[in-house]
């Protein structure tokens, strides 16, 4: 009985209870919303130490024996990712205290988001292939909700694209659930794994592979399916915005990785190609519709796609080595990215809009808020010792080790290109001159959008950032504890028979001496 | 059995598909409708259909006689009916709100925010 591995997913289940509850008191609401995520943190430091001393932990909902039960299992991937995710709810809930104006906190900004963080949770740590697809309609649903809320026109617009396509993207998923029990009777992935390498139709096993690969490849953002993300994420408010940006496309990232080690390496001879030159198109292509906008928040979006890309890279390249690196581009961007966001909601609410084209000046006014940029843009392009340097540097390295220079020049070059946007920022936001038809709405940097005065809620907003962009820097200048970390996570990965193990316990033998039994039925019929 | 199912979830994929390439939004939804529909009857059929065995176990013995039906993939697809019917529940208050708010059934007029 190993309680910490289900808690990260009661926790914010009961917080988005308990402030449900309270739905007429703000302040509740607010209480709840940082106890809760604080409380959450503590419990996945928690589930880290546990899976830090015994590599995998595992617990069997309802007492039923894998495979015939949902099993909750965490191993090191799940355990950073659980970390990260409770780490983005704390610093988010603390931001939306100042951000989240009261018209949007009325129509349950935390319980929804309490709800987002528990079906990012539960994706993190299930080993039940439909229990996963459960997790993502947790997560989508909440997430539908949070996009349209305040209703504005543009949000309208964006919801319909990306409920569309991750709808679409859940069908697939479903469907290939569908088949892929017709094939093999179980839904525990660990169970899966082990039937999938006796299977009879091999070609079958790579259309499945396939099919999960187009499912999690729309919910991440991947080439050629990403047309949803840059179209919606900067519609909501800017909390949401970095919510969504931080955590969910993370989760298809994250899935790729389980699904792509643990039940489909057979087929990696096929579809290894397809991931590698799908990770080099999603870069680019994120890139370069970063480098026509003029929009803080979708010049961020259309970053979100390229970093996307070096993630599955990291996947796609299929070494320990190169898994390590993608998983250390994932902890590296949740940090990062989400943090950019934030600052964009900061230099709205200074300068209020999102074009850069109006913006400028805030080098000479807000000197901090600039280093906070610099530290987590400069980390986004990859420059040493920020986190990005690391992210990037491991994964270029195992790419010139497998041998697979052009898509390796590729990662360079678009790191040059990120540079060239986040410049870009740089030069339009902080150095250059304010312009002069910029008239900054007085009142707005004197009062908040809720009447408040502006000092103590800007304090509250910027303490998230300033904490962001110093974990950014630790994360680089730290990078060695770190790495030993990701190297596990790319051993366990690379060797899923821990995993399997670790979830079946004593059934395995039985369940290898099943699959043997039926195969040599049919074999004599 | 399974032949006929098939063809019928089959047409069913190629009929929502249809519809979602279409500009209105109202399709658009219909054609959501209609594919997980589709994707609930292709799990059911998958997992193999047998009639008329339900899966008990008769008083004294621990394994049930002959062949049964499968439950487990019928819990899974009234689960993911389930969640259909929540998620697009969602989805025609959307396209409603929407409707009111950009007043065109067009998907082409709604490009403000790919821009």
């Amino acid at each position: 009985m190993r309680p910490e591995v289900a808690l990260p997913v009661l926790l914010p289940l009961l917080s988005g209870a308990i402030s449900l509850l309270f739905w007429r008191s703000r302040l509740m609401q607010r209480f709840t919303a940082v106890a809760g995520n604080l409380a959450l943190l503590v419990i996945s430091l928690w589930l880290f130490t546990s899976v830090y001393q015994d590599g995998y932990v595992t617990i069997q909902m309802g007492g039923w024996a894998a495979p015939y039960g949902i099993t909750l299992v965490a191993d090191m991937l799940s355990a950073v990712m659980i970390v990260l995710t409770a780490l983005i709810g704390l610093v988010l809930s603390i931001y939306s205290l100042a951000s989240t104006g009261p018209d949007h906190e009325k129509f349950g900004f935390y319980p929804l988001m309490h709800l987002l963080l528990a079906g990012v949770a539960g994706a993190f740590l299930t080993g039940d292939i439909f229990n996963l697809y459960v997790w993502f309609e947790v997560m989508l649903v909440a997430s539908f909700a949070l996009l349209i809320l305040g209703g504005e026109k543009a949000q309208m617009e964006g919801a319909i694209k990306y409920v569309t396509l991750n709808l679409l993207a859940s069908v697939i998923f479903l469907t290939a659930i569908g088949l892929l029990y017709g094939m093999v009777g179980t839904l525990n992935m660990a169970d899966i794994a082990l039937r999938l390498k006796e299977a009879e139709h091999q070609g079958m096993v790579e259309v499945l592979a396939v099919m999960f690969m187009v499912a999690f490849g729309i919910k991440a953002a991947a080439f050629p399916l990403f047309f949803w993300l840059p179209a919606s994420y900067h519609t909501p408010p800017v909390a949401v915005s970095a919510l969504f940006a931080g955590l969910l496309t993370k989760v298809g990232v994250y899935s790729l990785f389980r699904v792509f080690t643990l039940m489909f390496d057979q087929t990696m001879d096929y579809t290894q190609d397809l991931l590698i030159w799908g990770a080099a198109l999603t870069m680019v292509t994120g890139v370069l519709g970063a480098a026509a906008q003029y929009e803080f928040r979708r010049i961020l979006s259309f970053h979100i796609v390229s970093q996307i890309g070096y993630m599955i890279l990291g996947l796609a390249l299929y070494t320990p080595l190169a898994i390590a690196g993608g998983v250390f581009a994932v902890m590296h961007n949740i940090v990062v990215k989400t943090n950019l966001f934030l600052i964009s909601g900061i230099t709205r609410r200074l300068q209020g809009t999102y074009q850069l084209k109006k913006m400028g000046g805030l080098y000479k006014e807000r000197p901090w808020l600039a280093v906070a940029f610099f530290l987590s843009a400069f980390s986004l392009a990859g420059i040493p010792p920020l986190s990005g340097f690391f992210a990037k540097f491991v994964i270029v390295r195992a790419g010139i080790e497998a041998e697979a220079y052009v898509v390796t020049g590729i990662a360079l070059a678009v790191g040059l290109m990120t540079l060239y946007s986040m410049v870009k920022i740089w030069n339009e936001v902080f150095w250059k001159a304010l312009p002069e038809d910029n008239l900054v709405p007085e009142p707005k940097s004197v009062v908040g959008d809720d009447g408040r005065m502006v000092a103590p809620s800007l304090w509250l907003m910027s303490m998230p950032v300033g904490v962001l962009a110093a974990m950014s820097l630790l994360i680089g200048v730290f990078a060695e504890p770190l790495m030993v970390i990701m190297t596990v996570i790319g051993d366990q990965l690379m060797n899923p028979q821990g995993y399997i193990d670790a979830v079946l316990g004593s059934n395995v033998d039985v369940i290898e001496a099943l699959i043997e039994a039926s195969a040599a039925e049919e074999e004599s019929p | 059995m399974e032949p006929v199912m098939a063809i019928a979830i089959g047409l069913l994929y190629s009929a929502a598909i249809f519809l979602m390439l279409r500009r209105s939004i109202v399709k658009l939804v219909i054609g959501l409708m209609l594919l997980t529909n589709a994707a609930n009857l292709l799990i059911f059929t998958s997992a193999g259909m047998t009639r008329g065995a339900p899966p008990l176990i008769p008083e004294g013995m621990l394994a049930p006689e002959g062949v049964v039906a499968d439950p487990l993939p019928q819990a899974v697809v009234l689960t993911a009916i389930v969640i259909a019917f929540g998620v697009l529940a969602f989805a025609v208050v959307l396209i409603r709100r929407a409707y009111e708010i950009v007043k065109a059934d067009d998907l082409d007029k709604m490009k403000d925010t790919d821009t």
